[in-house]
């Protein structure tokens, strides 16, 4: 072999080898939290999953469709969607997260009331959508329409924002690991959304989970389904890809 | 509408020690809350709990506002006989939901 094939396949081989530094927020929290996550019959996330599988099969709107009536048995045809979310949706020709997605299907094509963000049937049929992707590698599509987006996601992440003056990435790039008050602080990896946080007594999005940090910053916190939201939220899933999905996740 | 998950072995060996979970989806709003109008958010908790297994109460538990949302609830008890195991939960007002479960003891 010559020299430079050998260096070819060194440079190859390497990152093969080079030992993965990324962690979800699993693994920063204590055993007894983690062992409320991994316990199906007592991780409270899974009562909204529940709640979901049963507006799942439910008729909504004036279509008196309900989801089923078109994607049939959901841990069959939604395996894998929520790994590859947000997507750039054909007909607002923007990029476009989940939970809007759900919103659309459930007014254009159900004809039902649109669901609130954040709200109990949102929630639910969120987390029923994303439980089906459960240990499945976080798999952002590769589609050039969504770089411009994901580049804003990248800048805002980098951004100092707020009263504090501190970017997302002062906390969770150079200060992972570390601590804030007696909490942890996680790298934002978003493996686990719609998550039940234990602090929240609920099941909450990743975006409110943003709107947790950006007020914890006192900057502005950014709108639900807004730009900035889903921009963040292509990129941080872009630095997560491959790490797998643990919906519905339990947070401290 | 509230709902349920309950952890009960379906078939045990009598005399045995059996561990019950249950997890009960409630917002166990404490009363002391204000909301966004600046009014406090009425109070909304389960008050009792029950379990019996053959119509006989095994465990029974009183509930507080300080207690979490979605109310996980976990004790033991001895398998004796085949059976059912019904558990309730009781709010302030007055209004109970009912689950059962079913054993198997040889
Ligand atoms: C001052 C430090 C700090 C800053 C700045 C900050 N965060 Fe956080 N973030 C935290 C801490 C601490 C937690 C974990 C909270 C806990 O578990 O109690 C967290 C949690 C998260 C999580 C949850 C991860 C998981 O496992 O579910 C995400 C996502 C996240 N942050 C994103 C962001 C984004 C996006 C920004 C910028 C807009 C940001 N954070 C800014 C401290 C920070």
């Amino acid at each position: 072999m010559n020299r430079l094939a050998y260096l070819v396949v060194i440079g190859i081989a390497l990152p093969a080898f080079a030992q993965d530094a990324r962690k979800s927020g699993f693994d920063f929290m204590g055993p007894d939290t983690q062992a409320m996550q991994k316990d199906d019959l007592a991780n409270p996330g899974m009562l909204s999953v529940l709640e979901g599988e049963a507006l799942w099969k439910a008729n909504a709107g004036t279509s008196q469709k309900s989801c089923a009536s078109c994607h049939d048995d959901a841990t069959q045809s939604i395996k894998g969607v929520a790994a590859r979310y947000p997507a750039f949706d054909e007909t607002t020709q923007a990029p476009l997260d989940l939970a809007g997605r759900i919103i659309q299907c459930r007014t254009e094509r159900q004809g039902a009331p649109a669901p609130q963000r954040e709200g109990r049937e949102l929630l639910a049929l969120t987390s029923y959508v994303a439980h089906q992707s459960r240990d499945l590698p976080i798999a952002p599509p590769k589609d050039a329409r969504l770089a411009s987006t994901r580049a804003q996601g990248a800048a805002l992440y980098s951004t100092r924002m707020g009263q504090l003056n501190f970017s997302c990435a002062q906390c969770h790039d150079d200060n992972a690991g570390g601590h804030l008050g007696a909490a942890p602080i996680p790298q934002a990896h978003p493996t686990g959304y719609p998550l039940y946080r234990l602090e929240w007594q609920a099941l909450g999005s990743l975006q409110r989970r943003f709107r947790n940090c950006l007020s914890g910053m006192r900057a502005e916190p950014i709108a639900a389904g807004s730009k900035e939201a889903i921009a963040l939220e292509l990129f941080l899933m872009e630095r997560a890809a491959g790490i797998h999905l643990e919906t519905p996740a339990v947070r401290p | 509408m509230a709902r349920a998950l309950i952890n009960v072995p379906q078939k045990s060996k009598r005399g045995e020690i059996i561990e019950i979970k249950t997890l009960m989806s409630h917002p166990m709003e404490t009363g002391f809350r204000p909301g966004m109008d600046g009014q406090l958010i009425p109070r909304d908790i389960i008050e009792k709990f029950v379990c019996t297994y053959n119509g006989e109460v095994v465990f029974s538990a009183q509930l507080h506002p300080a207690i979490t949302a979605n109310p996980f609830i976990s004790f033991t008890t001895i398998a004796t006989d085949s059976g059912t195991l019904v558990f309730s939960w009781t709010d302030n007002k007055g209004e109970t939901q009912v689950q059962t479960a079913s054993i198997q003891v040889e």
